[in-house]
Protein backbone atom coordinates (compact mmCIF):
# COMPACT_ATOMS: atom_id res chain seq x y z
CA UNK A 1 0.00 0.00 0.00
CA UNK A 2 2.71 2.40 0.94
CA UNK A 3 4.27 1.87 -2.01
CA UNK A 4 1.59 2.68 -4.26
CA UNK A 5 1.30 5.96 -2.28
CA UNK A 6 4.61 6.55 -2.86
CA UNK A 7 4.67 5.78 -7.06
CA UNK A 8 1.67 7.51 -7.07
CA UNK A 9 2.87 10.44 -5.55
CA UNK A 10 4.31 11.94 -8.80
CA UNK A 11 1.35 11.92 -11.02
CA UNK A 12 -0.73 13.07 -7.83
CA UNK A 13 1.91 15.83 -7.67
CA UNK A 14 1.41 16.29 -11.63
CA UNK A 15 -2.75 16.65 -11.06
CA UNK A 16 -2.03 19.13 -8.31
CA UNK A 17 0.14 21.94 -10.48
CA UNK A 18 -2.05 20.75 -13.61
CA UNK A 19 -5.37 22.38 -11.14
CA UNK A 20 -2.65 25.15 -9.71
CA UNK A 21 -2.52 26.72 -13.48
CA UNK A 22 -4.86 25.55 -15.53
CA UNK A 23 -7.99 26.19 -13.74
CA UNK A 24 -7.20 29.56 -14.03
CA UNK A 25 -7.67 29.54 -17.56
CA UNK A 26 -11.33 28.74 -17.17
CA UNK A 27 -12.13 30.60 -14.04
CA UNK A 28 -9.23 33.19 -14.44
CA UNK A 29 -11.14 36.34 -15.86
CA UNK A 30 -14.50 35.56 -14.03
CA UNK A 31 -12.44 35.66 -10.34
CA UNK A 32 -9.91 38.07 -11.41
CA UNK A 33 -12.75 40.38 -12.31
CA UNK A 34 -14.48 39.46 -9.47
CA UNK A 35 -17.71 38.43 -11.28
CA UNK A 36 -17.53 35.00 -9.52
CA UNK A 37 -16.05 34.32 -5.90
CA UNK A 38 -12.80 32.06 -5.67
CA UNK A 39 -14.86 29.70 -3.35
CA UNK A 40 -17.35 29.39 -5.71
CA UNK A 41 -14.97 28.80 -8.78
CA UNK A 42 -12.98 26.62 -6.89
CA UNK A 43 -15.82 23.91 -5.95
CA UNK A 44 -17.61 23.81 -9.41
CA UNK A 45 -13.81 23.52 -11.14
CA UNK A 46 -13.56 20.62 -9.12
CA UNK A 47 -16.39 19.22 -9.17
CA UNK A 48 -16.81 19.00 -12.83
CA UNK A 49 -12.99 18.34 -13.40
CA UNK A 50 -13.49 15.38 -11.38
CA UNK A 51 -16.47 13.59 -13.51
CA UNK A 52 -14.88 14.50 -16.44
CA UNK A 53 -11.97 12.92 -15.93
CA UNK A 54 -14.13 9.65 -14.64
CA UNK A 55 -16.53 9.97 -17.55
CA UNK A 56 -14.68 10.71 -20.07
CA UNK A 57 -10.73 10.30 -19.51
CA UNK A 58 -10.32 7.60 -21.44
CA UNK A 59 -10.16 9.00 -24.89
CA UNK A 60 -6.76 10.61 -24.76
CA UNK A 61 -5.29 8.83 -22.28
CA UNK A 62 -5.49 5.56 -24.63
CA UNK A 63 -3.56 7.70 -27.24
CA UNK A 64 -0.80 8.65 -24.80
CA UNK A 65 -0.37 4.84 -24.16
CA UNK A 66 -0.35 3.91 -27.30
CA UNK A 67 2.88 6.56 -28.08
CA UNK A 68 4.39 4.64 -24.71
CA UNK A 69 3.04 2.06 -22.68
CA UNK A 70 4.94 2.62 -19.31
CA UNK A 71 4.60 -1.32 -17.81
CA UNK A 72 6.20 -0.84 -14.51
CA UNK A 73 5.07 1.50 -11.37
CA UNK A 74 8.63 2.47 -10.83
CA UNK A 75 8.53 3.24 -14.29
CA UNK A 76 5.35 5.29 -14.51
CA UNK A 77 6.68 7.43 -11.03
CA UNK A 78 9.70 8.30 -12.89
CA UNK A 79 7.78 9.68 -16.05
CA UNK A 80 5.52 11.46 -14.05
CA UNK A 81 7.73 13.44 -12.09
CA UNK A 82 9.78 14.09 -15.13
CA UNK A 83 6.71 15.55 -16.06
CA UNK A 84 6.28 17.48 -13.09
CA UNK A 85 9.52 18.74 -12.83
CA UNK A 86 9.81 19.97 -16.04
CA UNK A 87 6.38 22.11 -15.69
CA UNK A 88 7.86 23.51 -12.64
CA UNK A 89 10.74 24.61 -13.61
CA UNK A 90 9.89 25.89 -16.97
CA UNK A 91 6.89 27.66 -15.24
CA UNK A 92 9.81 29.34 -12.46
CA UNK A 93 11.42 29.99 -15.50
CA UNK A 94 8.93 31.73 -17.19
CA UNK A 95 8.23 29.89 -20.12
CA UNK A 96 4.93 28.59 -21.56
CA UNK A 97 4.75 25.03 -20.25
CA UNK A 98 1.59 22.37 -20.85
CA UNK A 99 1.28 18.70 -18.92
CA UNK A 100 0.53 17.72 -21.83
CA UNK A 101 3.73 18.50 -23.86
CA UNK A 102 5.58 17.89 -20.57
CA UNK A 103 3.96 13.72 -20.19
CA UNK A 104 4.07 13.07 -23.78
CA UNK A 105 8.58 14.21 -23.81
CA UNK A 106 8.59 11.94 -20.56
CA UNK A 107 6.93 9.41 -22.06
CA UNK A 108 9.24 9.22 -25.10
CA UNK A 109 11.91 9.46 -22.51
CA UNK A 110 11.30 6.43 -21.49
CA UNK A 111 10.90 4.80 -24.79
CA UNK A 112 14.33 5.22 -25.12
CA UNK A 113 15.20 3.84 -21.70
CA UNK A 114 13.22 0.64 -22.49
CA UNK A 115 14.18 0.68 -25.80
CA UNK A 116 10.46 0.27 -27.00
CA UNK A 117 9.65 1.99 -30.44
CA UNK A 118 8.16 5.31 -30.21
CA UNK A 119 4.92 4.63 -32.31
CA UNK A 120 5.41 7.48 -34.63
CA UNK A 121 1.91 7.61 -36.18
CA UNK A 122 0.57 8.17 -32.62
CA UNK A 123 3.02 10.98 -32.45
CA UNK A 124 2.77 12.80 -35.54
CA UNK A 125 -1.02 12.93 -34.61
CA UNK A 126 -0.04 14.62 -31.18
CA UNK A 127 1.98 16.96 -33.14
CA UNK A 128 -0.72 17.78 -35.65
CA UNK A 129 -3.23 18.01 -32.89
CA UNK A 130 -1.35 20.63 -31.08
CA UNK A 131 -0.54 22.71 -33.97
CA UNK A 132 -4.38 22.74 -34.84
CA UNK A 133 -5.64 23.20 -31.62
CA UNK A 134 -4.92 27.04 -30.77
CA UNK A 135 -5.73 27.24 -34.35
CA UNK A 136 -9.23 25.89 -33.81
CA UNK A 137 -9.91 27.94 -30.47
CA UNK A 138 -9.20 30.91 -32.37
CA UNK A 139 -11.49 29.95 -35.93
CA UNK A 140 -13.80 29.17 -32.47
CA UNK A 141 -13.31 31.93 -30.56
CA UNK A 142 -14.29 34.29 -34.15
CA UNK A 143 -17.21 32.64 -34.59
CA UNK A 144 -18.40 33.08 -31.39
CA UNK A 145 -17.36 36.27 -30.44
CA UNK A 146 -19.27 37.42 -33.78
CA UNK A 147 -22.41 35.49 -32.82
CA UNK A 148 -21.95 37.41 -29.18
CA UNK A 149 -21.40 40.44 -30.22
CA UNK A 150 -24.87 40.19 -32.58
CA UNK A 151 -26.63 39.21 -29.96
CA UNK A 152 -25.73 41.76 -27.62
CA UNK A 153 -26.45 44.52 -30.36
CA UNK A 154 -29.61 43.43 -31.48
CA UNK A 155 -31.38 41.93 -27.83
CA UNK A 156 -31.51 45.56 -26.22
CA UNK A 157 -30.66 43.70 -22.69
CA UNK A 158 -29.97 46.06 -19.84
CA UNK A 159 -26.53 46.38 -18.53
CA UNK A 160 -27.54 45.23 -15.22
CA UNK A 161 -29.40 42.22 -16.35
CA UNK A 162 -26.28 41.44 -19.11
CA UNK A 163 -24.13 41.37 -15.67
CA UNK A 164 -26.23 38.65 -14.17
CA UNK A 165 -26.85 36.68 -17.68
CA UNK A 166 -23.00 37.13 -17.66
CA UNK A 167 -21.79 35.69 -14.76
CA UNK A 168 -24.30 32.63 -14.96
CA UNK A 169 -22.68 31.93 -18.29
CA UNK A 170 -19.12 32.14 -16.48
CA UNK A 171 -20.68 29.26 -14.17
CA UNK A 172 -22.27 27.13 -16.64
CA UNK A 173 -19.30 27.64 -19.64
CA UNK A 174 -16.66 27.13 -16.52
CA UNK A 175 -18.24 23.76 -15.63
CA UNK A 176 -18.60 22.40 -19.20
CA UNK A 177 -14.24 24.17 -19.25
CA UNK A 178 -13.84 21.92 -15.96
CA UNK A 179 -15.20 19.24 -17.50
CA UNK A 180 -13.07 18.77 -20.57
CA UNK A 181 -9.96 20.01 -18.56
CA UNK A 182 -10.17 16.78 -16.67
CA UNK A 183 -11.75 14.91 -19.71
CA UNK A 184 -8.86 15.64 -21.79
CA UNK A 185 -5.89 16.55 -19.39
CA UNK A 186 -6.64 13.29 -16.87
CA UNK A 187 -3.91 11.21 -19.07
CA UNK A 188 -1.34 13.67 -18.54
CA UNK A 189 -1.51 12.88 -14.89
CA UNK A 190 -2.83 9.49 -14.77
CA UNK A 191 -2.46 7.94 -17.99
CA UNK A 192 1.22 6.51 -17.54
CA UNK A 193 -0.29 4.22 -14.48
CA UNK A 194 -2.53 2.90 -16.07
CA UNK A 195 -0.94 -0.16 -17.53
CA UNK A 196 0.65 -0.67 -13.79
CA UNK A 197 -2.78 -0.10 -12.02
CA UNK A 198 -2.64 -1.47 -8.45
CA UNK A 199 -6.51 -0.95 -8.41
CA UNK A 200 -9.02 -3.46 -9.43
CA UNK A 201 -12.53 -2.90 -10.64
CA UNK A 202 -15.28 -2.51 -8.33
CA UNK A 203 -18.86 -2.54 -8.89
CA UNK A 204 -21.18 -0.82 -6.39
CA UNK A 205 -25.01 -2.02 -6.49
CA UNK A 206 -25.67 -3.20 -10.25
CA UNK A 207 -25.69 0.03 -11.66
CA UNK A 208 -22.68 1.94 -10.59
CA UNK A 209 -19.09 0.21 -11.94
CA UNK A 210 -15.61 1.73 -11.61
CA UNK A 211 -13.04 0.44 -13.14
CA UNK A 212 -9.28 0.61 -11.91
CA UNK A 213 -8.81 3.27 -14.71
CA UNK A 214 -12.02 5.06 -13.58
CA UNK A 215 -10.15 5.10 -10.12
CA UNK A 216 -7.06 5.87 -10.85
CA UNK A 217 -8.66 9.03 -12.62
CA UNK A 218 -10.83 9.70 -10.14
CA UNK A 219 -7.78 10.24 -7.76
CA UNK A 220 -6.06 12.37 -10.05
CA UNK A 221 -9.41 14.14 -10.46
CA UNK A 222 -9.06 14.79 -7.04
CA UNK A 223 -5.25 15.93 -6.73
CA UNK A 224 -6.47 18.58 -9.29
CA UNK A 225 -8.95 19.74 -6.65
CA UNK A 226 -6.31 19.90 -4.45
CA UNK A 227 -4.44 22.17 -6.64
CA UNK A 228 -7.46 24.31 -7.41
CA UNK A 229 -8.28 24.79 -3.96
CA UNK A 230 -4.79 25.14 -2.46
CA UNK A 231 -2.61 27.53 -5.19
CA UNK A 232 -5.00 28.61 -7.99
CA UNK A 233 -6.22 31.61 -6.47
CA UNK A 234 -3.13 32.84 -7.34
CA UNK A 235 -2.54 32.35 -10.65
CA UNK A 236 -6.56 33.92 -11.28
CA UNK A 237 -5.77 37.11 -10.08
CA UNK A 238 -2.82 37.50 -12.07
CA UNK A 239 -4.86 35.90 -14.93
CA UNK A 240 -7.78 38.05 -14.21
CA UNK A 241 -5.83 41.75 -14.51
CA UNK A 242 -2.55 40.51 -16.00
CA UNK A 243 -1.38 39.69 -19.41
CA UNK A 244 -4.87 38.50 -20.64
CA UNK A 245 -6.71 41.58 -19.92
CA UNK A 246 -10.53 40.35 -20.79
CA UNK A 247 -14.02 41.80 -20.22
CA UNK A 248 -16.27 39.68 -18.71
CA UNK A 249 -17.86 38.66 -21.82
CA UNK A 250 -14.69 38.11 -24.09
CA UNK A 251 -13.90 35.52 -20.94
CA UNK A 252 -17.12 33.89 -21.56
CA UNK A 253 -15.87 33.60 -25.34
CA UNK A 254 -12.83 32.83 -24.83
CA UNK A 255 -13.25 29.75 -21.90
CA UNK A 256 -16.28 28.66 -24.55
CA UNK A 257 -14.10 28.49 -27.51
CA UNK A 258 -11.04 26.51 -26.00
CA UNK A 259 -13.15 24.26 -23.68
CA UNK A 260 -15.04 23.56 -26.87
CA UNK A 261 -11.29 22.40 -28.35
CA UNK A 262 -10.70 20.50 -25.27
CA UNK A 263 -14.06 18.93 -25.39
CA UNK A 264 -13.60 17.60 -28.97
CA UNK A 265 -10.13 15.97 -28.32
CA UNK A 266 -11.44 14.22 -25.64
CA UNK A 267 -14.63 12.68 -26.37
CA UNK A 268 -15.40 9.21 -27.33
CA UNK A 269 -19.14 10.37 -27.47
CA UNK A 270 -18.57 12.78 -30.55
CA UNK A 271 -15.87 10.75 -32.35
CA UNK A 272 -18.37 7.81 -32.59
CA UNK A 273 -20.98 10.13 -33.81
CA UNK A 274 -18.80 11.62 -36.32
CA UNK A 275 -17.67 8.05 -37.81
CA UNK A 276 -20.60 6.47 -37.64
CA UNK A 277 -21.70 8.75 -39.77
CA UNK A 278 -18.73 8.67 -41.89
CA UNK A 279 -17.55 11.93 -40.90
CA UNK A 280 -13.78 13.11 -40.56
CA UNK A 281 -13.46 12.81 -36.52
CA UNK A 282 -10.98 14.58 -34.49
CA UNK A 283 -8.12 12.71 -32.71
CA UNK A 284 -7.89 12.29 -29.19
CA UNK A 285 -5.27 13.83 -27.91
CA UNK A 286 -4.38 15.19 -24.57
CA UNK A 287 -3.66 18.77 -25.68
CA UNK A 288 -2.98 22.15 -23.77
CA UNK A 289 -5.53 24.41 -22.48
CA UNK A 290 -3.34 27.22 -21.81
CA UNK A 291 -2.32 27.64 -25.79
CA UNK A 292 -6.33 26.96 -26.38
CA UNK A 293 -7.10 30.02 -24.10
CA UNK A 294 -4.09 31.91 -25.97
CA UNK A 295 -5.78 30.62 -29.51
CA UNK A 296 -9.10 32.02 -28.73
CA UNK A 297 -7.59 35.32 -26.96
CA UNK A 298 -5.46 35.82 -30.86
CA UNK A 299 -9.72 35.07 -32.75
CA UNK A 300 -11.48 37.97 -30.30
CA UNK A 301 -8.33 40.12 -31.79
CA UNK A 302 -8.82 38.75 -35.00
CA UNK A 303 -12.64 39.31 -35.02
CA UNK A 304 -12.04 42.72 -33.36
CA UNK A 305 -9.64 43.60 -36.56
CA UNK A 306 -6.42 42.79 -35.82
CA UNK A 307 -5.73 45.03 -33.35
CA UNK A 308 -3.56 44.12 -30.19
CA UNK A 309 -2.91 40.87 -31.89
CA UNK A 310 0.29 39.97 -30.16
CA UNK A 311 2.43 37.46 -32.83
CA UNK A 312 5.28 37.33 -29.55
CA UNK A 313 2.77 34.79 -28.09
CA UNK A 314 2.72 32.82 -31.70
CA UNK A 315 6.39 32.04 -31.13
CA UNK A 316 6.28 31.62 -27.27
CA UNK A 317 3.50 28.54 -28.31
CA UNK A 318 5.46 27.18 -31.36
CA UNK A 319 8.63 27.02 -28.44
CA UNK A 320 6.16 25.19 -26.15
CA UNK A 321 5.61 22.71 -28.73
CA UNK A 322 9.39 21.84 -29.09
CA UNK A 323 11.03 22.99 -26.37
CA UNK A 324 9.05 20.78 -23.31
CA UNK A 325 8.84 17.37 -24.73
CA UNK A 326 12.58 17.49 -25.36
CA UNK A 327 13.35 18.51 -21.95
CA UNK A 328 10.69 16.65 -20.41
CA UNK A 329 12.25 13.30 -21.96
CA UNK A 330 15.80 14.59 -21.28
CA UNK A 331 14.88 14.45 -17.79
CA UNK A 332 12.70 11.25 -18.08
CA UNK A 333 15.86 9.61 -19.60
CA UNK A 334 18.17 10.47 -16.71
CA UNK A 335 15.93 10.05 -13.94
CA UNK A 336 14.96 6.58 -15.50
CA UNK A 337 18.95 5.71 -15.38
CA UNK A 338 18.74 6.42 -11.33
CA UNK A 339 15.94 4.62 -10.48
CA UNK A 340 17.16 1.92 -12.38
CA UNK A 341 20.55 1.84 -11.40
CA UNK A 342 20.83 3.94 -8.30
CA UNK A 343 17.68 2.52 -6.21
CA UNK A 344 17.69 -1.25 -8.33
CA UNK A 345 13.93 -0.34 -9.38
CA UNK A 346 12.27 -2.11 -12.58
CA UNK A 347 11.34 0.51 -14.58
CA UNK A 348 9.92 -1.25 -17.79
CA UNK A 349 9.32 -5.17 -18.50
CA UNK A 350 10.21 -6.10 -21.70
CA UNK B 1 -30.91 32.76 -4.81
CA UNK B 2 -31.56 33.66 -8.83
CA UNK B 3 -34.53 35.07 -7.47
CA UNK B 4 -32.70 37.07 -4.78
CA UNK B 5 -30.54 37.93 -7.61
CA UNK B 6 -33.02 39.10 -10.35
CA UNK B 7 -35.06 41.06 -7.50
CA UNK B 8 -31.97 43.37 -7.32
CA UNK B 9 -31.51 43.82 -10.39
CA UNK B 10 -34.50 44.47 -11.23
CA UNK B 11 -34.80 47.07 -8.39
CA UNK B 12 -31.34 48.49 -9.83
CA UNK B 13 -32.32 48.76 -12.84
CA UNK B 14 -36.07 50.84 -11.94
CA UNK B 15 -33.54 53.03 -9.85
CA UNK B 16 -31.63 54.00 -12.75
CA UNK B 17 -34.57 54.49 -14.69
CA UNK B 18 -36.29 57.09 -11.67
CA UNK B 19 -32.59 58.79 -11.20
CA UNK B 20 -33.10 59.39 -15.24
CA UNK B 21 -36.44 60.87 -15.43
CA UNK B 22 -35.49 63.06 -12.54
CA UNK B 23 -32.39 64.68 -14.93
CA UNK B 24 -34.85 64.49 -17.55
CA UNK B 25 -37.42 66.73 -15.64
CA UNK B 26 -34.62 69.28 -14.19
CA UNK B 27 -34.06 70.05 -18.26
CA UNK B 28 -37.95 70.42 -19.35
CA UNK B 29 -38.61 72.46 -15.51
CA UNK B 30 -35.45 74.15 -15.94
CA UNK B 31 -36.77 75.88 -19.29
CA UNK B 32 -40.33 76.02 -18.11
CA UNK B 33 -38.76 78.04 -15.18
CA UNK B 34 -36.57 80.89 -17.65
CA UNK B 35 -39.59 80.77 -20.32
CA UNK B 36 -42.06 82.06 -16.57
CA UNK B 37 -39.19 84.59 -15.74
CA UNK B 38 -39.47 85.96 -19.21
CA UNK B 39 -42.83 86.20 -19.43
CA UNK B 40 -42.90 87.66 -15.32
CA UNK B 41 -44.99 85.33 -14.75
CA UNK B 42 -43.53 85.17 -11.07
CA UNK B 43 -45.50 82.76 -9.10
CA UNK B 44 -45.24 79.67 -12.02
CA UNK B 45 -41.84 80.79 -11.67
CA UNK B 46 -40.99 80.41 -8.16
CA UNK B 47 -43.10 77.08 -8.70
CA UNK B 48 -40.68 75.67 -11.06
CA UNK B 49 -37.95 76.66 -8.82
CA UNK B 50 -39.46 74.71 -5.91
CA UNK B 51 -40.01 71.55 -8.16
CA UNK B 52 -36.48 71.46 -9.66
CA UNK B 53 -35.05 71.69 -5.45
CA UNK B 54 -37.14 68.89 -4.82
CA UNK B 55 -35.95 67.25 -7.71
CA UNK B 56 -32.44 68.00 -6.98
CA UNK B 57 -32.22 66.49 -3.76
CA UNK B 58 -34.34 63.59 -4.33
CA UNK B 59 -32.05 62.63 -7.31
CA UNK B 60 -29.18 62.72 -4.55
CA UNK B 61 -31.08 60.39 -2.78
CA UNK B 62 -31.69 58.22 -5.47
CA UNK B 63 -28.35 58.01 -6.68
CA UNK B 64 -26.64 57.50 -3.37
CA UNK B 65 -28.87 54.16 -3.42
CA UNK B 66 -27.76 53.22 -6.88
CA UNK B 67 -24.31 53.47 -5.31
CA UNK B 68 -25.01 51.64 -2.16
CA UNK B 69 -26.56 48.78 -4.26
CA UNK B 70 -23.85 48.76 -6.89
CA UNK B 71 -21.15 47.90 -4.12
CA UNK B 72 -22.94 45.65 -1.42
CA UNK B 73 -24.59 43.89 -4.21
CA UNK B 74 -21.35 42.98 -5.91
CA UNK B 75 -23.48 43.44 -9.15
CA UNK B 76 -21.30 45.27 -12.78
CA UNK B 77 -18.00 44.65 -11.32
CA UNK B 78 -16.43 45.83 -14.56
CA UNK B 79 -18.21 49.21 -15.07
CA UNK B 80 -19.65 50.26 -11.80
CA UNK B 81 -16.97 52.70 -11.54
CA UNK B 82 -17.80 54.46 -15.05
CA UNK B 83 -21.83 53.98 -14.17
CA UNK B 84 -21.61 55.63 -10.85
CA UNK B 85 -19.13 58.33 -12.26
CA UNK B 86 -21.66 58.77 -15.55
CA UNK B 87 -24.56 59.32 -12.70
CA UNK B 88 -22.24 61.66 -10.54
CA UNK B 89 -21.69 63.93 -13.19
CA UNK B 90 -25.23 63.78 -14.24
CA UNK B 91 -25.50 65.11 -11.21
CA UNK B 92 -23.62 68.02 -11.86
CA UNK B 93 -26.64 69.02 -14.47
CA UNK B 94 -29.10 69.00 -12.31
CA UNK B 95 -27.64 70.98 -9.94
CA UNK B 96 -26.54 73.46 -12.24
CA UNK B 97 -29.81 74.03 -13.40
CA UNK B 98 -31.62 74.69 -10.26
CA UNK B 99 -28.67 77.32 -9.77
CA UNK B 100 -29.29 78.91 -12.71
CA UNK B 101 -33.30 79.28 -11.43
CA UNK B 102 -32.22 80.35 -8.20
CA UNK B 103 -29.91 83.21 -9.07
CA UNK B 104 -32.71 84.59 -11.13
CA UNK B 105 -35.04 84.10 -7.94
CA UNK B 106 -32.55 85.93 -5.94
CA UNK B 107 -30.97 89.04 -8.90
CA UNK B 108 -34.40 89.14 -10.58
CA UNK B 109 -32.31 90.44 -13.47
CA UNK B 110 -34.32 92.91 -15.73
CA UNK B 111 -34.24 91.65 -18.89
CA UNK B 112 -34.86 93.88 -22.05
CA UNK B 113 -37.42 92.92 -24.89
CA UNK B 114 -35.16 92.53 -27.50
CA UNK B 115 -32.87 90.00 -25.66
CA UNK B 116 -36.14 87.78 -24.19
CA UNK B 117 -35.98 85.68 -27.58
CA UNK B 118 -32.30 85.08 -27.09
CA UNK B 119 -32.68 84.19 -23.80
CA UNK B 120 -34.95 81.61 -24.31
CA UNK B 121 -33.56 79.82 -27.50
CA UNK B 122 -30.64 79.75 -25.51
CA UNK B 123 -32.92 77.86 -22.22
CA UNK B 124 -34.30 75.49 -24.81
CA UNK B 125 -31.39 74.35 -26.46
CA UNK B 126 -29.67 74.01 -23.23
CA UNK B 127 -33.01 71.54 -22.45
CA UNK B 128 -32.29 69.55 -25.40
CA UNK B 129 -28.67 68.75 -24.43
CA UNK B 130 -30.26 67.63 -21.67
CA UNK B 131 -32.93 65.89 -23.01
CA UNK B 132 -30.69 64.23 -25.80
CA UNK B 133 -28.05 63.40 -22.92
CA UNK B 134 -30.89 61.54 -21.06
CA UNK B 135 -31.54 59.64 -24.13
CA UNK B 136 -27.70 58.76 -24.66
CA UNK B 137 -27.37 57.89 -20.98
CA UNK B 138 -30.88 55.30 -21.55
CA UNK B 139 -29.05 53.50 -24.36
CA UNK B 140 -26.06 53.20 -22.79
CA UNK B 141 -28.06 50.94 -20.59
CA UNK B 142 -29.91 49.35 -23.16
CA UNK B 143 -28.84 49.61 -26.36
CA UNK B 144 -25.24 50.61 -26.75
CA UNK B 145 -24.97 50.92 -30.83
CA UNK B 146 -27.26 54.29 -30.03
CA UNK B 147 -25.66 56.39 -28.15
CA UNK B 148 -23.08 57.48 -30.26
CA UNK B 149 -26.84 59.44 -32.13
CA UNK B 150 -27.60 60.70 -29.25
CA UNK B 151 -23.62 61.93 -28.01
CA UNK B 152 -23.33 63.79 -31.50
CA UNK B 153 -26.53 66.00 -30.55
CA UNK B 154 -25.88 66.86 -27.28
CA UNK B 155 -22.51 67.87 -29.46
CA UNK B 156 -24.56 69.93 -31.80
CA UNK B 157 -27.17 71.39 -29.80
CA UNK B 158 -24.54 72.58 -27.02
CA UNK B 159 -22.60 74.69 -30.06
CA UNK B 160 -25.43 75.98 -31.07
CA UNK B 161 -25.84 77.33 -27.78
CA UNK B 162 -22.20 78.65 -27.78
CA UNK B 163 -23.27 80.70 -30.92
CA UNK B 164 -26.53 82.36 -29.23
CA UNK B 165 -24.55 82.91 -26.12
CA UNK B 166 -22.38 84.90 -27.86
CA UNK B 167 -24.55 86.25 -29.88
CA UNK B 168 -26.91 87.37 -26.87
CA UNK B 169 -23.64 89.12 -25.65
CA UNK B 170 -22.47 90.92 -28.53
CA UNK B 171 -26.33 92.20 -28.48
CA UNK B 172 -26.06 93.57 -24.89
CA UNK B 173 -22.75 95.35 -24.96
CA UNK B 174 -23.40 96.94 -28.49
CA UNK B 175 -27.08 97.79 -27.45
CA UNK B 176 -27.85 101.39 -26.89
CA UNK B 177 -30.71 100.79 -24.93
CA UNK B 178 -29.26 99.25 -22.08
CA UNK B 179 -27.11 102.21 -20.51
CA UNK B 180 -25.15 101.08 -17.71
CA UNK B 181 -22.46 98.87 -17.64
CA UNK B 182 -23.28 96.33 -14.93
CA UNK B 183 -26.77 95.58 -16.57
CA UNK B 184 -24.75 94.80 -20.00
CA UNK B 185 -22.62 92.49 -17.63
CA UNK B 186 -25.46 91.37 -15.43
CA UNK B 187 -26.80 89.93 -19.03
CA UNK B 188 -23.67 88.14 -19.96
CA UNK B 189 -23.50 86.84 -16.56
CA UNK B 190 -26.65 85.29 -17.09
CA UNK B 191 -26.28 84.03 -20.76
CA UNK B 192 -23.23 82.13 -19.31
CA UNK B 193 -24.98 80.64 -16.31
CA UNK B 194 -27.74 79.03 -18.64
CA UNK B 195 -25.05 78.07 -21.13
CA UNK B 196 -23.19 76.15 -18.31
CA UNK B 197 -26.08 73.98 -18.74
CA UNK B 198 -25.13 72.66 -22.03
CA UNK B 199 -21.32 72.69 -21.31
CA UNK B 200 -21.41 70.72 -18.48
CA UNK B 201 -24.00 68.18 -20.37
CA UNK B 202 -21.45 68.12 -23.64
CA UNK B 203 -18.87 67.14 -20.38
CA UNK B 204 -20.99 64.12 -19.29
CA UNK B 205 -21.75 63.32 -22.86
CA UNK B 206 -17.79 63.06 -23.49
CA UNK B 207 -17.35 60.42 -20.59
CA UNK B 208 -20.60 58.78 -22.03
CA UNK B 209 -19.09 58.15 -25.06
CA UNK B 210 -16.04 56.99 -24.06
CA UNK B 211 -17.91 54.59 -21.46
CA UNK B 212 -19.80 53.18 -24.35
CA UNK B 213 -16.05 52.25 -26.22
CA UNK B 214 -14.85 50.73 -22.74
CA UNK B 215 -18.27 48.86 -22.70
CA UNK B 216 -17.69 47.44 -26.16
CA UNK B 217 -16.31 43.56 -26.02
Amino acid sequence: MIRIIFFLSSGLFLGWSLGANDAANIFGTAVGTKMIRFRTAAIICSIFVIIGAVVSGAGASHTLGKLGAVNELAGAFIVALAAAITVMWMTKAGLPVSTSQAIVGAIIGWNFFAKTNTDLSSLSKIFGTWVFSPILSAFFAFLIFHLVKYILENSKIHLLRLDAYTRMGLLLVGAFGSYSLGANNIGNVMGVFINSSPFKDITIGSLVSLSSTQQLFFLGGIAIAVGVFTYSKRVMMTVGSGIFKLSPVSALVVVLASSLVLFIFASQGLKHFLTSHGLPSFPLVPVSSSQSVVGAVMGISLAKGGRNLNFKNLGRISIGWVATPVVSALISYVALFFMQNVFMQNVYIH
Amino acid sequence: MTKIFSNRTKELEANIDAYLDRVENAGLIFLEGVKAYLNKKNEKFEKHYQAISTLESEADNVRRDIKHKLYTYMLIPESRGDVLGLLETMDDVIDIAEKVLEQFSIEQPEIPEFLKSDFLDLAELCSKTVEELVKGTRAFFREIKLVNNYVNKVHFYEHEADDVEENLKRKAFNSAEIKRLSRKVHMRYFAEKIALVSDVAEAVAERLSVYTIKRRI
